[in-house]
C-alpha cells in the first residue's frame, strides 16, 4: 500500500459516507405503518391485503418493523412529534395510557367506528381505534391431566392449592407481556390489596417463574417443550395454533384454556402525530378496521378481529375459547400502577 | 508519545497516520458518538441520574455483572488455552471443522443455544448462575482459539524447538517459551471475552434465574418495558464507564506485555510425532469437538422430534410459503438465508477496512492511537437498546434521515465487528521486529516503501481471521439488529426468534431446521475464510 491508495481509501470512505445521505425521493402518496415484530413482514394474505389498499387508493405502504411492543412504543414517545412512519398497529391496553401521555398519535375520533365495540372505542378516547383483540390465559396440557388423574383446575384460587403444587409456569411481568397480563388478572380477582397475598401463596406452591414465554411455553411446558409443569400462561388462541400447525397433522387440541384465567389484551391502531401525510394515513387507519382487512387477522397474528362484522374461520372457532367475560383493567390505572405492582411483585415472588 | 516500550518504529509519517484514521474515527463518530450522545441529551437529566443511582437494584445488579463476567472470562480463557494451541500448531484431520463448528457456536441465537443448553443440562444446574457461566465458556470459546491461535501460529516455532532440545518439558515449553510470548494475544482475547460476557443479554435472558441480571438486561427492561429510557441511558452510561476503565488498563497491559519477535508471515503446522504428543492433541481436540458438537448435534435432533414422534416435515415444509391451506407464515426461511448472507458481507467489508485502517493507524500513532482503539471497542460495551434509540434520534432530518436505510443494520454490525478485526491484528502488527524496518530504511527505502514492505504482508492473515469473525459476528447478531426499525430483510437470527415464539410444533422444528442452516452457513463461510487466509499466507511466503 503506498502513499495514493492510502488516501484514495480515506477519499472512497469520505464518499461512501457522504452518498449516505441521499435520502430517498418522498412522493406524496408513499406511507408508512409500524409495526410491532409479529406482523409478518410480506407474504402472508395480510400483506395481500395490504398490496390491495395500495392498488384501490394509489397509496403506497412501506412496513416498518419496530420490536415488540414495548420497544416500539418507547421508541414512538422517543421521537413523538417526529415519527419513524405515519400509522401504528399494535399498541395493547397494558401500554396504551402511556402512549395517549406521551401524544405518539394524532387523536382521529371519526374514524369508521361504527362495526367496532363501543367497549373498545372507548378505551382510546378518540387517540386510536380497537383492531384486535385476545385474551391470555392459563393454558394445560390436557394429556397429563387425564394421565394423573387429577382435575384440571378451574379458577385462579385453585392454582394456588396444594393438590396443584409445583404445576404451573409463568412469564415474569417486568419482561414479558403475557407474564403482566397475567399479573392483571390476578389484580382483577383479588383486588388491589389481595392479589399480593396471593402471589405469596402461589410462590409458596412452588410456581415456576420464567423470563419469556418462549421460555416458559417451550422450556417448561409438559406438552410442547418437554417440561414437567402441565400449566401454562398463555394465549387463548395457542390451542387452535396447535392444531393448525401441528406436526404430523391433528384434528384434536392437545391443551385446553382454563375460561376463568384469561384477561383480555386490545391492540390499538392510529395516526402517528407529525405525519407528513395526514389524510393518507387517515385512510390507512379506515382500512385497516374495515372489513377486507379485518377478515385476514385470524389466521395471521392468532387474534380476534375487533370488526364485529367479519366471521371467524373454521380452524380457528373450533378450537379457540373466546370467554364471555374476560378480565381486563382500565388502562389507565394499569398506566398509573404497574411500575409499582412489578416491583411488589418481583419482591413477592422472587424475594 | 511515549517510548516506554518498543512502539512499532516502522512509523509512517504523522500526516499519512491522521489519513488512516480518520476513516473508522469518523464512522465512530457519525453511527456511534452521535447517537448515543444524542440520546443522553434527550433522556438524561440529574433527577433521572439521582434516582437510577440511588436504586440499591442498580449496585446490586452491577456487583453480579461484574463477578459473573470475571468468573466466565477466567474459565474461558483457561479452556480455551490448550485448543488454541492444538489448533495454531498441529495438522490434523478436521482441525478446520473444529474451528468452523466452534464460530458456529459463537454465532448461533442464545434462544438456540439456551434451548440447547436446557436439554443438554441436568436440572439441577438449569436456571443457575452456573448455568450462565457455562453457557459463556462454551459461547465465547471461539474468541479465545482464533484470537490467541491467529498469534500462536505467528511464533517462530523454533524458540520452543531450542528450549525443547535443550531438555525443557513439553509443558514447561508451552510455560516459560510460548505462553509468555503470546501473553499479549490472551490479553486481548480476554478482554472481548470479559466485554461479552459484561454485556451478556440472550444468555441471561434464557438460562438465568429472573434474579440475577446483567445491567444490559436491566437497560432493555427499563427502556422497552418500563418505558424509563432515561435510566436505561444513566444505567447504560454505568456500564460504558466501567468497561472503559477495564478496557483502558487491559489495553495499557497489552502494550506492556507485547514485545518484538521475529514474527513469521506463518509457521507451517506440523503432524504431531511421537506417540504421547498425538495423544495430546486428539485428547484436545477431541474433548473441544464435543463441547463444540453437543450442541449442534441437539439442534439438527430438534429439528426432527415433534410431541408426538420423528417428523421430517420441518424440512420438507421450510420455505414453502403455504405451509397450511389458506395460512402463509410470513418468514421466508430462504430470503432470510439471502439476508443475512448480503448483510454479513457488507458488515464483513466495512469492518474489515475500516479496522484494518484503525489497526495501521493505532499501531504507528501513539496516544491518539490508544484513544482511537478504546473509543472502537465502546460499541460492544454499548448496550445496543441505547444505541438503536439514539440513531432514531440522531437521523431523523433530512439529509441525515437514515432510520430505516437498508445499510444501517450491516453498519451497527460493522461497529460491533471493528473491534475483533482490530485486535486479531494489532497483536501482530506490535511484535514486528523494528529491525525489518530499519533493515529496509538501510537499503534505501523511504519511510512508507518500508513501512509498505514490511508490515502489509504481515496483515493478510490476521485480517483474514478478523474477517472470519466479523462475518461471524454479523450472521449471529440479534441485539442490534432488533432494535434499528427495519422495513423487510430481516435475518436468520430474527427469523428464528420469529418461529420459535409462535405455537405450533411444525413452527418449532422450523425455527430448528433454520437454525440448524445458520450453524451450517457458518462453517461453510468460516471455513471459506480460512481456506482463503491458507492461500494467501503461502502467497506472502513465497513473495
Amino acid at each position: 500500500m503506498n502513499r495514493h491508495t492510502v488516501v484514495r481509501v480515506a477519499v472512497g470512505l469520505a464518499a461512501a459516507l457522504a452518498l449516505g445521505g441521499c435520502s430517498d425521493d418522498d412522493g406524496a402518496a408513499e406511507i408508512t405503518l409500524v409495526a410491532y415484530d409479529s406482523f409478518p413482514e410480506s407474504d402472508t394474505s395480510l400483506n395481500d391485503a395490504l398490496a390491495e389498499f395500495s392498488a384501490e387508493t394509489g397509496i403506497g405502504v412501506e412496513l416498518l418493523i419496530a420490536g415488540d411492543t414495548g420497544t416500539m412504543l418507547a421508541k414512538a414517545a422517543l421521537t413523538a412529534g417526529n415519527p419513524e412512519g405515519d400509522v401504528m398497529w399494535g399498541i395493547d391496553n397494558t401500554l396504551l395510557s402511556r402512549a395517549i401521555d406521551d401524544e405518539i398519535f394524532d387523536p382521529y375520533p371519526d374514524a369508521a367506528v361504527g362495526s367496532l365495540p363501543a367497549e373498545f372505542v372507548a378505551l382510546a378516547g378518540g387517540a386510536a381505534v380497537p383492531v384486535d383483540y385476545g385474551d391470555v390465559c392459563v393454558n394445560y396440557d390436557i394429556g397429563w391431566f387425564a394421565d394423573a388423574g387429577l382435575a384440571v383446575p378451574t379458577t385462579l384460587q385453585q392454582l394456588a392449592e396444594p393438590v396443584y403444587a409445583d404445576l404451573l409456569v409463568v412469564e415474569n411481568p417486568a419482561t414479558s407481556s403475557p407474564g403482566l397480563a397475567f399479573l392483571l388478572a390476578t389484580v382483577d380477582e383479588f383486588g388491589a390489596d389481595g392479589w399480593r397475598d396471593y402471589w405469596s401463596d402461589l410462590a409458596t406452591n412452588g410456581v415456576q417463574v420464567v423470563d419469556g414465554w418462549t421460555d416458559a411455553y417451550y422450556g417448561s411446558f409438559s406438552w410442547a417443550g418437554g417440561g414437567d409443569r402441565p400449566l401454562v400462561v398463555s394465549y387463548g388462541s395457542s390451542p387452535p395454533a396447535e392444531v393448525i400447525f401441528a406436526d404430523p397433522p391433528r384434528t384434536d387440541a392437545p391443551t385446553g384454556v382454563i375460561e376463568s384465567t384469561c384477561f383480555r389484551q386490545i391492540e390499538f391502531a392510529g395516526v402517528l402525530a407529525g405525519t407528513d401525510h395526514p389524510d393518507e394515513a387517515r385512510r390507512l387507519v379506515d382500512y385497516l378496521v374495515g372489513e377486507t382487512f379485518q377478515a385476514e387477522l385470524a389466521l395471521n397474528l392468532f387474534v380476534y378481529p375487533a370488526n364485529t362484522e367479519v366471521a371467524l374461520p373454521a380452524a380457528f372457532t373450533e378450537h379457540a375459547v373466546v370467554p364471555d367475560s374476560a378480565r381486563t383493567l382500565d388502562p389507565d390505572v394499569i398506566a398509573a400502577n404497574r411500575a409499582t405492582w412489578i416491583d411488589e411483585w418481583t419482591t413477592i415472588v422472587l424475594g | 508519545m511515549d517510548d516506554d516500550r518498543p512502539r512499532l518504529t516502522i512509523g509512517l509519517p504523522r500526516r499519512q497516520v491522521a489519513l488512516l484514521a480518520a476513516g473508522p474515527a469518523g464512522a465512530l463518530v457519525v453511527f456511534y458518538v452521535w447517537p448515543f450522545g444524542s440520546l443522553i441529551v434527550e433522556a438524561i437529566d440529574a433527577t433521572v441520574i439521582g434516582d437510577t443511582l440511588r436504586r440499591s437494584a442498580t449496585w446490586r445488579t452491577a456487583w453480579f455483572t461484574f463477578w459473573q463476567a470475571v468468573v466466565s472470562t477466567l474459565v474461558t480463557v483457561l479452556v480455551g488455552l490448550a485448543p488454541a494451541h492444538v489448533v495454531a500448531r498441529y495438522r490434523f484431520r478436521g482441525r478446520r471443522a473444529l474451528v468452523g463448528l466452534l464460530t458456529a457456536i459463537f454465532v448461533l441465537p442464545t434462544v438456540v443455544m439456551g434451548a440447547a443448553f436446557l436439554a443438554l443440562l441436568p436440572a439441577s444446574v438449569d436456571r443457575t448462575v452456573w448455568a450462565v457461566i457455562g453457557a459463556h465458556v462454551v459461547f465465547n470459546l471461539a474468541v479465545v482459539i482464533r484470537m490467541v491461535g491467529a498469534v500462536w501460529e505467528h511464533l517462530p516455532p523454533d524458540m520452543e524447538a531450542a528450549a525443547a532440545t535443550l531438555g525443557a518439558s513439553r509443558w514447561r515449553v508451552v510455560r516459560e517459551v510460548s505462553l509468555p510470548l503470546v501473553r499479549p494475544a490472551v490479553t486481548a482475547a480476554a478482554a472481548i471475552v470479559f466485554l461479552f460476557t459484561f454485556t451478556s443479554f440472550g444468555v441471561i435472558r434464557v438460562l438465568g434465574a429472573p434474579g440475577t441480571r446483567t445491567i444490559e438486561v436491566e437497560v432493555w427492561r427499563r427502556a422497552t418495558q418500563l418505558g424509563d429510557v432515561g435510566g436505561a441511558a444513566v444505567l447504560s452510561m454505568l456500564q460504558l464507564g466501567f468497561l472503559v476503565a477495564v478496557v483502558g488498563w487491559s489495553s495499557r497491559a497489552q502494550r506492556r506485555f507485547s514485545r518484538a519477535v521475529d514474527l513469521r508471515p506463518a509457521a507451517p503446522r506440523r503432524v504431531a510425532r511421537t506417540g504421547s504428543e498425538r495423544a495430546t492433541v486428539f485428547a484436545i481436540a477431541g474433548v473441544t469437538a464435543a463441547i463444540a458438537t453437543a450442541p449442534l448435534v441437539a439442534l439438527a435432533v430438534r429439528s426432527f422430534s415433534t410431541p408426538s414422534g420423528w417428523s421430517t416435515a420441518a424440512w420438507s415444509d421450510l420455505g414453502r410459503s403455504e405451509v397450511r391451506p389458506g395460512i402463509r407464515l410470513g418468514i421466508d426461511p430462504l430470503a432470510a438465508v439471502t439476508n443475512s448472507i448480503q448483510t454479513a458481507l457488507w458488515a464483513t467489508a466495512f469492518a474489515v477496512v475500516l479496522g484494518g485502517l484503525a489497526s495501521l493507524a493505532i499501531a504507528s500513532a501513539g496516544r491518539a492511537g490508544r484513544v482511537l482503539d478504546v473509543g472502537l471497542m465502546l460499541p460492544i460495551g454499548t448496550s445496543a437498546v441505547t444505541i438503536g434509540f439514539g440513531m432514531l434520534i440522531a437521523f431523523d432530518t433530512a439529509p441525515f434521515d437514515w432510520r430505516a436505510s437498508w445499510w444501517l443494520v450491516p453498519v451497527g454490525h460493522a461497529l460491533i465487528a471493528i473491534p475483533f478485526v482490530i485486535r486479531t491484528t494489532i497483536g501482530v502488527l506490535r511484535s514486528i521486529d523494528p529491525m525489518l524496518g530499519a533493515a529496509a530504511a538501510t537499503l534505501g527505502a523511504s519511510p512508507t516503501r518500508a513501512w509498505a514492505a514490511v508490515v502489509v504482508p504481515m496483515l493478510w492473515r490476521p485480517l483474514a481471521v478478523g474477517a472470519a469473525l466479523a462475518a461471524a459476528i454479523s450472521l449471529g447478531e440479534f441485539g442490534a439488529t432488533s432494535f434499528l426499525s427495519r422495513s423487510g430483510g430481516a435475518t436468520i437470527p430474527i427469523a428464528i426468534e420469529r418461529l420459535l415464539g409462535r405455537t405450533g410444533s411444525l413452527l418449532q422444528a422450523q425455527g430448528y431446521a433454520l437454525a440448524t442452516i445458520l450453524a451450517a452457513t457458518t462453517i461453510v463461510l468460516v471455513t471459506a475464510v480460512d481456506r482463503v487466509h491458507d492461500v494467501v499466507g503461502i502467497g506472502t511466503e513465497r513473495s
